[in-house]
């Protein structure tokens, strides 16, 4: 089970946090303004990389604050987390 | 007895214990295994193989024992244990088991209670031995807190415990994970303990089994581990045997002969197989008489002994290195797969466990004599001739030898067994030792009871449940209750004698012919509040929300992204600024999930706040024709009539003298008030109504009532009509769908190739041909009954009911193109038979809403 620090409260176990996906996939300005595949492309496909993986999760059973983590898909080791608004160093 | 004159550095003589071994009184002394008190007793044989019913004896002096198994049924039940694991006490009553444990023996009375520790530590130490040990003091100089965990029983154990170090004995870590997580299963006498414990850091001490020789007839009681032997004959003062003859491939064997020798056992003869010498056949029943010995000129003798100790090298225990991710490497030295390259920074591996170890020829088994007798896993009884069928049958990975042979998955767990296999298949294969490596592993490193994973969270434990204001009353009017999620809801009030199925009926006609009531606390209710709040709610839903006037009430649909159904339910705008969104009752907390999500992930710049009231209200539903003389009865200041208190709004005042909230929506069709009260008032107002609507004939209807009624109308339930994959179009409900107001969330998906595709299920509604029947729910629907299988299928039943008013069974589907075949017939295939139905508008009751105003 994965220790998750949680910008707002510290480090807290896995099983208190849900994830969300690959972070930093905005909601298109203009979604009328896509084709099929461009709007395909929002909706349904995310990295998969080995190595380091900005990603979503949400505090859900506690401050349920959404906040971005990158951590390692091999090692699982997990280099930051950030508020939103703020910027993982790259 | 078998206990040498002296020595036993564990054993306290001065102690002796009682204890009971199937049916026969013994003695052993404090210190001692159950299994090291068997030996000294001389019964250390008694044992049997599960498949084979071979004659099987006490074989290790630890963990790895794979034929000494025994139920403990005093003072304490433990269904099935190694006796080498279990520590002698007082009135200890064990019975023999061959490795399978018998469940006759559970006493559900007397099981051992069952705990959960949750436990933070800089240091955790898995294994007390020397490495174990030596690791602990450092951490605590250092000033770490430090958990030390050993499988072995208190009295092997021995660590000194300090401020800084806590001891755990007969405590096994079940499995490392991520991040310093470990959990761990600590038995005793009294109960069972899991530990899960996060750690900076964690070390594993774990040590090493020795690894045995497969050779003929090498299961017979009195062939042991040779370090196992001199551990009996060291610390428990006990001699396996009367004559040993030694079998080893390394110098560290050849010592433990020099040791026994010096503790007072008589050793026959050292055979080491550097010298080209073998152990090729034992003789003698139940216990080992004589052995067949092959010398490196091709001579063959007999040699006369009771015991042979055996230690073909050592195995490094590393299950849980391996479990999480940790790589291994064959090392020829020591002929064993040790660990490779760094594992996550937090974990170390130290000693004997990584690879710290004597040296030793490879010797995985001796060619000489019959395979079928040369046993590699003794708990699953398979031989070199089992591995060597399954490797001529055309397996090349020790993956599918295991699966073949099931090597490995006996209680033990192949720790004595799964580099032999390995080696064996790399030997039979041609391939270099090392070639391949023992199978995969993964936690539990050793079996463990569900009762000691479930811990406390059993029976009302497991899972809260949630009750209505009014739960109490439905309890002592009989309701028969389903659960909805974690709420308990009432399903229907039979009276006596009365069946489902009619007490369903009669709750139905109640509300079609006078009036029902029915408690619908249980929808998830959240309070939107913020200057934002129209906006927001106008993304969120398919229709528009910030046209609605304070006062008033709209139905509204959510989408998810991709364009179906998410969830439903009315909004009431109580002010400018506020509004009270219901959802579902399983719907509730994704709903609240998924505007936090929005809200604080793309549009934090929207003033809003969203708050849980679900609980803060008792929410009661008056329906039928006499509903408004009911709430009339029940008192109230509100005007009740249809001009002054139109369908979808909502009034606050007095209802039987109780601040209330009430609100015109209907879920069936009939004039209907829903009553919404502080959750503290809900049970004096179901009350009241129901005395104010006795008169009027009110029944209390439950949830399966509702589920018929609705259907009877038409209304689809998001997750019982739909399931992932269905439009608010498919559903017929394009009137919902506002495309002028701006965008929503699941929009544009809406308009995917796939999703305007003409031949898209539909909702639809089906009359069987014969009106008693009733369709299953689930059934699949084809359009032509061809009676050749496969069919084309056309769709699936949604919902299905007897309906009273109608006098006839009813159903919803959705059926590709349903709505051009109205009119038309289709089929549901059964086992039982066919059955024909005419497709229809899913709206089978007042279609034109005449019943609304009552």
């Amino acid at each position: 089970m994965l220790l998750i620090p949680c910008p707002w409260c510290g480090p807290r176990d896995e099983a208190e946090f849900r994830y969300g996906g690959q972070a930093d996939i905005s909601y298109p300005i203009d979604p009328d303004a896509l084709t099929d595949e461009q709007w395909a492309d929002y909706l349904f496909m995310r990295d998969n990389p080995r190595g380091d993986f900005a990603e979503r999760w949400t505090h859900a059973a506690g401050c349920r604050k959404w906040f971005t983590v990158v951590r390692s898909t091999v090692t699982h080791e997990i280099v930051g987390s950030y508020r939103v608004g703020e910027e993982p160093q790259a | 007895v078998r206990r040498l004159r002296e020595g036993g550095s564990r054993i306290d003589r001065s102690r002796p214990v009682d204890f009971r071994f199937d049916g026969r009184e013994m003695s052993g002394f404090e210190g001692d295994t159950l299994a090291s008190a068997l030996l000294a007793n001389g019964v250390g044989a008694g044992f049997r193989s599960p498949v084979l019913g071979r004659p099987r004896g006490v074989y290790s002096a630890g963990p790895e024992e794979p034929n000494a198994f025994v139920a403990v049924l005093e003072p304490s039940v433990d269904l099935i244990a190694a006796a080498t694991m279990v520590p002698l006490t007082g009135g200890l009553v064990a019975e023999s088991r061959a490795g399978v444990a018998d469940l006759a023996d559970a006493d559900a009375s007397r099981v051992r209670t069952c705990r959960r520790i949750h436990r933070h530590v800089e240091t955790l130490i898995i294994g007390a031995g020397a490495a174990g040990i030596e690791h602990a003091q450092a951490a605590a100089e250092d000033g770490d807190r430090v958990l030390v965990v050993d499988e072995r029983p208190e009295a092997v154990v021995g660590v000194p415990e300090g401020d800084e170090i806590t001891v755990l004995a007969r405590a096994t870590a079940l499995g490392v994970y991520d991040h310093g997580y470990v959990v761990i299963h600590e038995r005793s006498y009294s109960g069972e303990r899991v530990w899960h414990v996060r750690a900076e850091r964690v070390v594993l001490a774990t040590g090493a089994h020795e690894r045995p020789i497969a050779f003929a007839g090498n299961d017979r009681p009195g062939v042991m581990l040779a370090g196992a032997v001199a551990t009996y004959a060291a610390m428990y003062g006990v001699q396996a045997g009367e004559r040993a003859v030694v079998f080893v491939t390394n110098d560290w064997g050849v010592k433990v002969a020099g040791g026994l020798r010096e503790l007072g056992l008589e050793v026959a003869e050292v055979i080491d197989a550097r010298s080209g010498s073998r152990i090729v056949g034992t003789r003698g029943g139940a216990r080992v008489r004589e052995i067949d010995v092959r010398d490196g000129d091709g001579a063959e003798r007999s040699v006369e002994a009771d015991l042979v100790a055996v230690n073909g090298g050592f195995n490094p225990v590393i299950g849980l290195w391996r479990a999480i991710g940790g790589e291994v490497r064959y090392e020829a030295a020591v002929s064993c797969f040790v660990p490779d390259r760094d594992g996550p920074p937090w974990l170390r591996v130290v000693g004997a466990a990584a690879g710290e170890l004597p040296p030793s020829e490879p010797l995985w088994f001796v060619q000489e004599g019959d395979d079928s007798e040369k046993f590699v896993d003794l708990q699953r009884d398979q031989t070199v001739a089992d591995i060597a069928r399954a490797v001529e049958g055309g397996l090349r990975s020790v993956e599918h030898v295991k699966r073949a042979t099931y090597i490995g998955t006996a209680v033990d767990q192949g720790r004595t067994s799964g580099v032999l296999t390995a080696e064996i298949v790399n030997q039979l294969l041609g391939s270099d030792p090392g070639a391949q490596g023992p199978t995969g592993a993964r936690p539990p490193s050793t079996p463990v009871s569900y009762a000691a994973v479930a811990g406390p969270d059993r029976g009302m434990l497991l899972d809260p449940v949630r009750r209505t204001p009014l739960h109490s009353w439905h309890v002592e009017h009989g309701a028969i209750f389903e659960n909805v999620g974690q709420w308990k809801r009432p399903w229907y009030f039979p009276h006596a004698g009365e069946s489902m199925d009619t007490a369903v009926q009669r709750e139905c006609r109640a509300v079609r012919t006078a009036v029902g009531i029915m408690d619908a606390s249980t929808l998830g209710k959240i309070e939107v509040v913020g200057p934002d709040a129209p906006a927001f709610l106008d993304r969120m839903y398919t229709n528009s929300m910030s046209t609605l006037r304070v006062g008033h009430i709209r139905y509204g649909l959510m989408l998810g992204l991709d364009g179906m159904a998410f969830d439903d339910g009315v909004v009431m705008r109580l002010a400018e600024d506020r509004y009270l969104v219901t959802t579902t009752t399983g719907g509730a907390a994704k709903v609240l999930d998924r505007f936090e999500e929005w809200l604080q992930t793309e549009w934090p710049d929207l003033r809003v706040y969203c708050t849980s009231v679900t609980e803060q209200w008792a929410t009661i539903a008056v329906a039928g024709a006499h509903a408004r003389d009911v709430v009339a009865a029940a008192g109230t200041d509100v005007d009740l009539s249809v001009e002054a208190f139109p369908f979808m709004t909502f009034r606050d005042g007095l209802v039987a003298g109780l601040p209330a909230r009430t609100a015109r929506v209907s879920f069936s069709g009939e004039l209907a008030y829903e009553l919404n009260v502080a959750s503290w008032h809900g049970l004096a107002m179901w009350e009241a109504v129901v005395a104010a609507g006795e008169p009027f004939g009110i029944e209390p209807y439950g949830t399966e009532a509702m589920h018929v009624l609705r259907a009877e109308k038409g209304f689809a339930i998001v997750g019982q009509e739909t399931d992932g994959t269905v439009t608010p179009h498919d559903l017929g409900m394009s009137w919902i769908v506002n495309d002028d107001k701006g965008d929503f969330v699941g929009r544009r998906s809406l308009r995917r190739t796939d999703l305007v595709r003409p031949d898209r299920k539909q909702l639809v509604g089906l009359l069987t041909e014969d009106p008693e029947a009733v369709l299953p729910e689930g059934a699949q629907i084809v359009l032509e009954d061809t009676g050749r299988i496969p069919m084309p299928m056309a769709g699936h039943v949604t919902s299905s009911y007897p309906s009273a008013v109608l006098g006839r069974s009813i159903a919803l589907a959705m059926v590709e193109r349903g709505r051009e075949l109205h009119g038309t017939t289709v089929y549901a295939p059964l086992l039982e038979g066919t059955i024909a139905a005419r497709v229809t508008d899913p709206v089978f009751y007042d279609p034109e809403g005449a019943r609304r105003d009552g």
